[in-house]
Formats: structure tokens, C-alpha cells, sequence
């Protein structure tokens, strides 16, 4: 049976999983005790949950469990490793190199680093989303101390070259830091062979609850150290201050036991929905497919279908819950900055959806998505000024348009 | 952010979409808008002996508000003399169709076609434009 409407926006959020709820339940009931609470079964109950999960989740990433921070999700994670990198190694530096199409919670915290006299340097990608090793190399300054770019893109799923990364930030001895909200639990993320220094991740892009995620924060080869953005009691080793979500981390680390267990099973079965999606939409005349196809997310497609607007389009496939880069779907009105930095000019970023699937889509979802799809963009198309002077032979670029 | 009815109506079953002959003196063609901003509208009207509109046609490239605005303008422009339809205000489409202020923008994109399509047709009949006081938005 098909329910509308039909789920892919995956790479904002997922749904929880019924086994994560199910290992949740008893820790918003009778096991309520306070994981800080030393001195009662209560305290006692909850730190033991929290430990567990601490070792689920770093059975998942291969780090050790005490090396774990948790948060209430990746924007706090990429906010204490940056700006706490940025004052535990102020004495080494103030140089930090990230990437144009980080997520803003990335982006906005350099531009903070910028405000209280820090420099950023971000780099560019090509075409396919990827950066230039050599570039980060020659970015490279003797005041660099943080290298921060993200595992897997959000808008496009592109998977940056890591391992690559990490090797130049080691021979020059400079912290590795990776956001990596959409990677974890998605594709294999081993901290060791990665070689990354810090990490961010979040329970609610892997089938867990919102409000929680972690910062990995290394302890050996380099030992990394941040400085705490909240005052409190001390908890997380110092680095993370406030009561832990012991729901939420209970949550977080059965999400990432079911990543490991099934990754290898939930991938096979969403890629191949992805990639019959996008072949099915990319025989529709004029559409593009948005980002490296091959160093990317196996859940994630962003396509452009030329002289139809994402907006207008979302609401033409109604009965899809998807995601567009165009300008109107955001207060700002401009369209999106990750697609625009992959070089697409701003006619194809307006005439984005991202598809996003998770292990709990259907192929019967994804059969009527593509027919529902295809019979919008051919509808706004019929309604498309742009599309009947393409027909015509007419060279957008040719006309004048008036300033807006 | 939800649409009115009014936008669902236009979007779903959109008014007089369609081409007329632009070499036809009778009738005024507005292009407006960008592709790079996400709005194009083409608004097109065809004007008797007696300056009555009796035909409006329009294909518009935009978010569904934008796609319902000039759908409206069509409808209202059918049987409006050209002195009727300069009148339009860009607000009376925000109120018909409860806009949100995000999205005033998009009638004020429908009033510039009109008057575009107006202008049009005058220079084709050897009168002078007008001025346009909306044209930045």
C-alpha cells in the first residue's frame, strides 16, 4: 500500500527508527535518573546506558568510547570543535581552511572566527563538488591550525577525498576537523584509516532521535583538547558542560548499532532505488544531474530539470516531501550557494529537487515518484516561456532581462 | 509556508496559458523577470478597434505565486478597456490571492507585465510608452 505523501527528504532529517524508539522507551519512564548522579541506582542505571552507547557508537566510527562528546547535535559539534580549536591552540595560530559548500553551521562559525580577528581561508570545488588537494596545500600557512571540511555534502551527497585531506594536515601537523552529519551511519567512516582529528555527527540523519549527536574528539596521535563554549558542571571530560540527553544518547547509540549492522544491506537496496530514480528522471529532456556521480552519498540525488522552477515544481509533485535549491524557498531569495559554488548558473540552481532515500523507502515509492515527477516538469513546461523559446531555438543568453 | 486556496486554484488549473502572434499589431507582449531570478513571466493581451482587451494569454517560468499571478491578471485584463487594465495595482492580486509578503514580489512582477504588454502594443501603434513607476522590485 502507497501513503501519501511519499518521504524523500532524507538528508534533512530521517524518521526514527521503531528499535531505536523501542531502546529509548525505558529511559523516558522509569530509568529518568540523572547519568551525573554518582551516589543512586538511578545515576548508576543512566551512566551505564550512556556508557553503552558510547561503545556503540564507537564500534561504529572505530575510535574508543572515551573519546566521544556528546551534544545536542552536529551544528553544536561543528561549533565546540572549531571555535574550541580555535582558542586551545590560539598560542599556535589563527589560520583555519575550510570549503565553500560546508553546511552554514560550519560556514557561520568561521565567519565568527573572522569577527574576533581569526583568518579563514575557503577553498573552491570544481565542478563535481570536490576540492583541489593542491590547493588546501598551498593554503596552507605556519598559522594554520585547523583544517575543517566536511565528509559528504548535504544538497549534493558528494564525498570529499578524505583520506587525502588528512595526509597533508598530518605532514604539516595541522588538526583535521570533518563534519560529517550526512556520512556516519550512511557509508563506512573509520576515524583511524580516515585519519581525522575531530568529528561531527548527528543521531537524527541516522535514523535516531533529534537533539543529540557527538563530536569524536581524538585522544592519541595527536591527544586534541577543545575549549569548553559553555560553563557548567564539567561533564563530557570538561569539554561539553549540561546534563546528558540519556534518552537521546540512548537513542543515538542504538542508531549507530543498526548502521553498522545493516549498512552493508540498506545501501545496496537504496542505491540501486537511487540510481533507477535517476535514470528514470534523467531521460526527461534537459535535466542534470547535480555533483560528482561517483564520490557520492548511495542515498542522495539532485537533480536540475532545466526552464522549470524548483518551486514551482515542489508544489506541482505535492505528494512528494523533497527539497529544492531555488531561491524561494528560503527568506533570502537567493539560490542555493552550494550548487552556485559547484559552477551552476543560477537559471539550474532554481531548477533543483534533492531526492534523499533512507532504508525505510519503498520501490512502489519510488516508481510513483518518477511518474509524478516526470508529469509535473512536463506540465510546467507547457506553462514555461523559457522551455518554448528553447523549442523555438531562441538563445536565453541573447535576451535582455531586466534587472529584478 | 502554505498556499491559499486561491494559488492551489490557479496553480492547478491555470487560465488562459497560451501564445499569441506577436507580429499581430493588435497585440502587446511583456517579458519580464530573469531566469537567474527564478521568475520569467510572458504576458501577452490583444486589443480591438475600440481599446478592449479581448483576449490575454500568458506562460510564466516561477513558484507557483508567481505562476497564480499572472494566471489572475489574465483573467481580470479579458474584457478591460487598456486604460482599465494600466489601473491594476499590484496589491489587488496580494489580496485576491493572499499572498504572503515573501511573495508580493511575484504580483509585482504580473503588474510590470501588464503594463509591459501595454507598452508594447502602443509603440506597435505608433503611440508613445509610458512611463513605468514600477519596474525595480
Amino acid at each position: 500500500m502507497l501513503t501519501l505523501p511519499i518521504y524523500l527528504d532524507n538528508n534533512a532529517t530521517t524518521p526514527l527508527d521503531p528499535r531505536v524508539l523501542e531502546a529509548m522507551l525505558p529511559y523516558m519512564t522509569n530509568m529518568f535518573g540523572n547519568a551525573a548522579s554518582r551516589n543512586h541506582a538511578f545515576g548508576w542505571q543512566a551512566e551505564e546506558a550512556v556508557d553503552y552507547a558510547r561503545e556503540q557508537i564507537a564500534a561504529l566510527i572505530n575510535c574508543s568510547p572515551k573519546e566521544i562528546i556528546f551534544t545536542s547535535g552536529a551544528t553544536e559539534s561543528d561549533n565546540l570543535a572549531i571555535k574550541g580549536v580555535y582558542e586551545m591552540y590560539a598560542s599556535k595560530g589563527n589560520h583555519v581552511i575550510s570549503v565553500t559548500t560546508e553546511h552554514k553551521a560550519v560556514l557561520d562559525t568561521c565567519k565568527h572566527i573572522e569577527k574576533i580577528g581569526g583568518k579563514v581561508t575557503y577553498l573552491q570545488v570544481n565542478s563535481e563538488g570536490l576540492i583541489d588537494l593542491k590547493e588546501l596545500e598551498e593554503a596552507i600557512t605556519d598559522k594554520t591550525i585547523l583544517i575543517s571540511i566536511m565528509y559528504a555534502n548535504n544538497e549534493v551527497g558528494v564525498i570529499q577525498s578524505v583520506r587525502e585531506i588528512s595526509a597533508i594536515a598530518k605532514k604539516h601537523g595541522i588538526l583535521f576537523f570533518t563534519d560529517a552529519t550526512q556520512a556516519v551511519g550512511k557509508i563506512p567512516v573509520d576515524v583511524e584509516a580516515d585519519g581525522i582529528d575531530l568529528m561531527a555527527f548527528s543521531a537524527h540523519k541516522m535514523y535516531g532521535p533529534k537533539g543529540v549527536g557527538a563530536l569524536y574528539v581524538r585522544r592519541k596521535n595527536p591527544r586534541v583538547k577543545v575549549t569548553a563554549q559553555m560553563d557548567g558542571g564539567g561533564h563530557e571530560r570538561g569539554m561539553r558542560s549540561g546534563t546528558l540527553n540519556v534518552p537521546g544518547i540512548v537513542g543515538l547509540g542504538k542508531a549507530a548499532e543498526i548502521a553498522k549492522q545493516d549498512m552493508e544491506s540498506d545501501t545496496a537496496r537504496i542505491s540501486a532505488m537511487r540510481d533507477r530514480l535517476e535514470k528514470e528522471l534523467t531521460t526527461i529532456e534537459e535535466s542534470y544531474v547535480n555533483g560528482s556521480r561517483e564520490h557520492r552519498l548511495p542515498h542522495v540525488s539532485n537533480i536540475s530539470f532545466k526552464y522549470v522552477e524548483g518551486e514551482g515544481l515542489m508544489m506541482g509533485v505535492k505528494d512528494l516531501a523533497v527539497s529544492s535549491g531555488s531561491a524561494c524557498t528560503s527568506a533570502s531569495l537567493e539560490p542555493s550557494y552550494v550548487l552556485k559554488a559547484l559552477g551552476l548558473s543560477d537559471d539550474l540552481a532554481h531548477s533543483s529537487l534533492r531526492f534523499g532515500l533512507s532504508r525505510f523507502t519503498k520501490d512502489e515509492e519510488i516508481d510513483y515518484a518518477i511518474g509524478h515527477v516526470k508529469e509535473a516538469v512536463s506540465k510546467l513546461r507547457e506553462l514555461s516561456p523559457l522551455w518554448e523559446m528553447f523549442k523555438e531555438g531562441i538563445d536565453l543568453d541573447s535576451i535582455e532581462w531586466a534587472e529584478h | 509556508m502554505a498556499y491559499s486556496d486561491k494559488v492551489i486554484d490557479h496553480y492547478s488549473n491555470p487560465r488562459n496559458v497560451g501564445t499569441l502572434d506577436k507580429s499581430k499589431a493588435s497585440v502587446g507582449t511583456g517579458l519580464v523577470g530573469a531566469p537567474e531570478c527564478g521568475d520569467v513571466m510572458r504576458l501577452q493581451i490583444e486589443v480591438d478597434e475600440n481599446q478592449v482587451i479581448t483576449d490575454a494569454k500568458f506562460k510564466t517560468f516561477g513558484c507557483g505565486s508567481a505562476i497564480a499571478s499572472s494566471s489572475l491578471a489574465t483573467e481580470w485584463l479579458k474584457g478591460k478597456s487598456v486604460d482599465e487594465a494600466l489601473a491594476i495595482d499590484n496589491m489587488a492580486i496580494v489580496e485576491e490571492l493572499a499572498l504572503p509578503p515573501v511573495k508580493i514580489h511575484c504580483s509585482v512582477l504580473a503588474e510590470d507585465a501588464i503594463k509591459s504588454a501595454i507598452n508594447d502594443y502602443r509603440v506597435k501603434n505608433g503611440l508613445p510608452a509610458l512611463e513605468l513607476a514600477k519596474t525595480h522590485h
